[in-house]
């Protein structure tokens, strides 16, 4: 998964309303009830991903992929800190908190496309942090992002999926 | 609601706060509160403490929650003892074979509290 438009391994975002709709009601689920939290899509936010923190997830069987979750430090700071009450906002759990809210999203999206639930399976999420990387997916077909705001602070979600 | 004790299994330690935290909002009053990593723990948990009730993750690492089901009526103290499955998963397949290996009930994440006192109430109110 590359989040940057330029790579020649990571295929272009396409502007799709089923798969950007599913998205957009997974993730807006995932917070409503687990983070507590107001999300919406964030039109102006450009094309490419930013932040230091992704959550990922891959997906096998009938929809193959992967999903991938890409924000600030605070604004997965902000999202641990809802999760979590307030109690615990510590690097561990800022990390732990992106991975399962991947998780869910990931978990929740499956739901929503006909004939995947059963059929798809999904991997342990993983995290990855630093302050200049780039993500690149070997998937050979499309891509899909949406960035949506949380507390004014963008989060990014894209789908890379095999045809 | 009754004084119990719980289990909570789940690899992220995030979500086992999230999940006791859902319990006690649901009104449930836990006077003992365990945790484990994944079915490993859990059931090493188990030969040494007795619970009313046990919340289980099935995605996990080392032994996922579908074996730790499985593996459970090894253990003594355990036998009775509801077990709600949590999963991200969606699968109708996996929530019959959760069922099918002994599971109780099950909630899908994400949840609300209101969606777990649903399905835990019953199974505490059943409780000795």
């Amino acid at each position: 998964m590359n989040q940057r438009s330029n790579s020649s391994t990571t295929p272009a975002i396409h502007p799709h309303r089923p798969w950007d709709k599913h998205m957009e009601d997974a993730t807006a689920e995932v917070f409503e009830m687990m983070v507590g939290g107001p999300i919406e899509l964030m039109a102006d936010a450009g094309t490419v991903a930013k932040g230091d923190i992704t959550g990922m997830i891959g997906l096998a069987g009938a929809l193959c992929g992967v999903l991938s979750i890409r924000c600030t430090q605070e604004a997965a700071g902000k999202i641990a800190y809802r999760m979590l009450g307030g109690s615990d906002t510590s690097a561990s759990s800022l990390r732990d908190a992106l991975g399962e809210i991947c998780n869910m999203v990931a978990g929740n999206l499956k739901t929503k496309v006909p004939g995947v639930a059963d059929s798809c399976m999904l991997s342990v999420p993983t995290v990855v942090s630093g302050e200049d990387y780039e993500l690149y997916t070997m998937v050979d077909g499309e891509r899909f992002q949406i960035a949506m705001n949380f507390e004014g602070l963008p989060i990014w979600i894209t789908l890379s999926i095999h045809n | 609601m009754k004084k119990i004790s719980v289990l909570i299994v789940d690899d992220s330690a995030v979500m086992r706060k999230i999940v006791e935290r859902s319990l006690r909002q649901a009104g449930l009053e836990l006077v003992k509160v365990l945790e484990a990593g994944n079915g490993v723990e859990a059931l090493a948990t188990l030969r040494g403490e007795k619970v009313d009730l046990i919340l289980s993750d099935i995605n996990m690492p080392s032994m996922d929650g579908l074996e730790f089901l499985k593996q459970l009526p090894t253990i003594e103290s355990a036998k009775g003892v509801p077990v709600v499955m949590i999963t991200t998963e969606g699968s109708e397949s996996r929530v019959v074979e959760a069922i099918s290996a002994g599971a109780s009930g099950y909630i899908r994440k994400p949840f609300t509290p209101d969606q777990v006192k649903e399905r835990v109430a019953s199974l505490v109110e059943g409780l000795e």
